[in-house]
């Protein structure tokens, strides 16, 4: 109980810019990304560009959206260890055992929130089934972008990928998996002021500032 | 610029009096030989070359039929500028097409045998069909040969192959699910020869003919993708070059056949229009001697030249594929409204679990 209201600095500075620079990112290449698949707005005059102004955003935002994953996972290896690659991965017996607790938090089967300072191993978890479908919204992204742009960037980028997987099946998957994304951020958000509410460590404005409060009871400081 | 020498090509040149009695003239062939090197996207100081080494050379040609229906033939013998046809025709020796040669039975199969014995490694043969490979192969056998058979000794004894049409080149319609037959492109048949394919249902003649004048012009095939389909043909995706692209990018979409925008000749992404993913260059040359084609006639392209489109761009007539698992009448786009209000109810009804449930945590007992 020792450490009892103590701040601490969990998010670096590129986690927090990353974060929101994919909030933002994930917004503009939802909307666009819905246009681009169900033009949803019609022009009046061939004058207007609207679909063209889409797909530019859209591919704007792709390449930001790129360079912040990029980023993250850079920081993942010299960030803090609350920022740790390790985090993602946690198979070892302890975290087994943290993620079945959190799973009975959550679902009310426990009352005994999962006291961590950074992500505990159900959250640890859940993000790295989000950046897999990060790495796959890219992937099919530039594999629908390297249709038009013969480079060896946008081979490497996703092009490959036509090789192995029809172009229609691209497509249809990059416009599910933005519907799994977007469940995801709806659940994500709920569950971190859930969290908050129920830990009342300063969660929800941790992203904001960085810093968290110690409960006293946490496992990872 | 510098047109070939009259002796390469005087009236008196044995191509020229080919096609002088079929009445075309010097003309025509130039404007043949510039057409073609326009479609090559070769310069003009190419033109020359092309003419030299059409009228100079005669090669063989035997054009073989599988699991088809004669739909390429038709393209090549329909080609309305009667020119093309006629230089395609008359200046290849065309030794062997069942549909249109006048021998039959065996006369026929003799004709073609000539060609592959005494012609060795410098002929050049065509493929229409696909070939099947279930039971021994026994769904297509001409004279009591297997079209695997055939297509082995043939193609492999050839210069190269042209693939014309999806069905030789990747199977086809006869490879659509389920397949009954186990039919596949030459390629696949026949691995190790040297091909290129022209697939499109049908292949489009002039692609065929360029293909030829490339081999006559350099003696070697164009260069090709990893499908083996040419750039020149292949290398755009329809919707890159199409005349209706100005509308898809202002954002004018046909919804409903026969509606204002239809008639207006608006985009017709909506109405499942396969172009941007169909590599062909129909939109530049068109079809029936640059006559119309498809989209220009108000139908979505349905990427006929692209590996199974019967299967994967199907529906036609919708943007996207099924969702694999669910039904036909749900779309991506009703599957991810019905995750999203799913979650959306799930999360309401866990807020109510949160306020009826105990607020105090107990972890200190
Ligand atoms: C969170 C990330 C993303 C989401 C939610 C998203 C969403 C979408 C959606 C829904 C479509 C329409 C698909 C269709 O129905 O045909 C689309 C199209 C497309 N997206 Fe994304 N996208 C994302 C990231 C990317 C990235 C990183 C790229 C990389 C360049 C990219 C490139 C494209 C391209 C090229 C198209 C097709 C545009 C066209 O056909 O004109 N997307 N996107
Ligand atoms: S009609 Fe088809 S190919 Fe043409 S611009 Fe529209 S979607 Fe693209």
């Amino acid at each position: 109980m020792a450490n009892e209201g103590k701040r601490i600095y969990a998010w670096e500075f590129p986690v927090r810019f990353t974060h929101w620079i994919n909030a933002l990112c994930i917004f503009a290449l939802s909307i666009t990304g819905f246009y681009i698949g169900n033009p949803f707005m019609y022009a009046i005059s061939s004058k207007q560009y609207i679909m063209g102004w889409m797909r530019f955003i859209h591919f704007v935002a792709a390449y930001m959206f790129l360079m912040s994953v990029i980023i993250r996972v850079y920081w993942a290896f010299v960030g803090n260890k609350y920022a740790c690659y390790k985090v993602w991965f946690p198979f070892s017996g302890e975290k087994m055992s943290e993620f079945v607790n959190a799973l009975k938090f959550y679902s009310f089967m426990s009352r005994k929130p999962p006291y961590t300072v950074g992500h505990h191993a159900l959250a640890g978890f859940t993000y790295l089934i989000v950046y897999m479908m990060f790495l796959f919204e890219i992937i099919s992204g530039f594999a629908l972008y390297s249709v038009n742009h013969k480079g060896a960037i946008w081979y490497a980028l996703g092009g490959w990928l036509t090789a192995s997987m029809a172009l229609q099946m691209i497509r249809l998957y990059h416009h599910l998996v933005m519907y799994v994304l977007l469940a995801f951020t709806l659940i994500h958000v709920y569950f971190a002021w859930y969290s908050d509410s129920r830990e009342k460590n300063g969660l929800m404005l941790s992203i904001f500032t960085g810093y968290k409060f110690l409960t006293g009871k946490e496992s990872d400081i | 610029m510098n047109f070939p020498s009259d002796d390469a090509l005087n009236e008196s040149s044995e191509t020229m009096e080919i096609l002088g009695h079929k009445g075309i003239s010097r003309r025509d062939f130039m404007k043949f030989c510039t057409g073609m090197a326009a479609l090559l996207s070769l310069p003009a100081s190419f033109i020359p070359k092309i003419a030299e080494a059409v009228s100079s050379k005669r090669p063989y040609v035997v054009w073989l039929e599988f699991q088809d229906c004669a739909g390429d033939s038709e393209s090549m013998l329909r080609a309305s500028k009667p020119t093309i046809a006629q230089i395609v025709l008359d200046v290849i020796s065309l030794d062997y097409h069942e549909t249109i040669m006048a021998p039959s039975g065996k006369q026929a199969e003799k004709s073609l045998m000539d060609v592959v014995n005494n012609q060795k490694g410098q002929y050049i043969a065509i493929v229409e069909g696909a070939i099947p490979l279930k039971d021994g192969g026994v769904y297509c056998c001409i004279g009591g040969k297997t079209a695997l058979d055939i297509a082995k000794e043939v193609c492999g004894n050839a210069a190269f192959t042209i693939n014309v049409g999806s069905c030789s080149s990747w199977g086809g319609i006869a490879s659509a699910k389920p397949n009954p037959t186990g039919a596949v492109g030459l390629g696949e048949a026949v691995p190790g020869i040297t091909y290129v394919n022209l697939p499109g249902c049908p292949m489009n003649v002039e692609n065929v003919t360029a293909t030829i004048v490339h081999y006559l012009t350099f003696g070697t095939l164009p260069a090709v993708d990893e499908r083996h389909r040419p750039y020149f043909a292949h290398g755009k995706t329809v919707h890159d070059n199409c005349e209706r692209r100005s509308h898809f990018d202002a954002g004018q979409f046909v919804r409903q056949w026969g509606d204002e925008g239809h008639r207006q000749g608006w985009c017709l992404y909506e109405m499942g229009c396969k172009g941007p993913i169909a590599h062909f260059n129909c939109p530049s040359i068109r079809w029936n001697g640059g006559t119309s084609w498809p989209v220009q006639g108000g139908h979505g392209c349905i990427a006929c030249a692209t590996d199974n489109n019967w299967d994967v761009a199907y529906p036609f007539y919708g943007r996207l594929p099924n969702v694999p698992g669910f039904g036909i009448e749900k779309t991506a786009d009703k599957i991810g409204a019905g995750l999203a209000a799913a979650t959306a109810a799930g999360l309401i009804l866990h807020g109510v679990g949160r306020a009826i449930s105990p607020k105090k945590d107990d972890d200190n007992k």
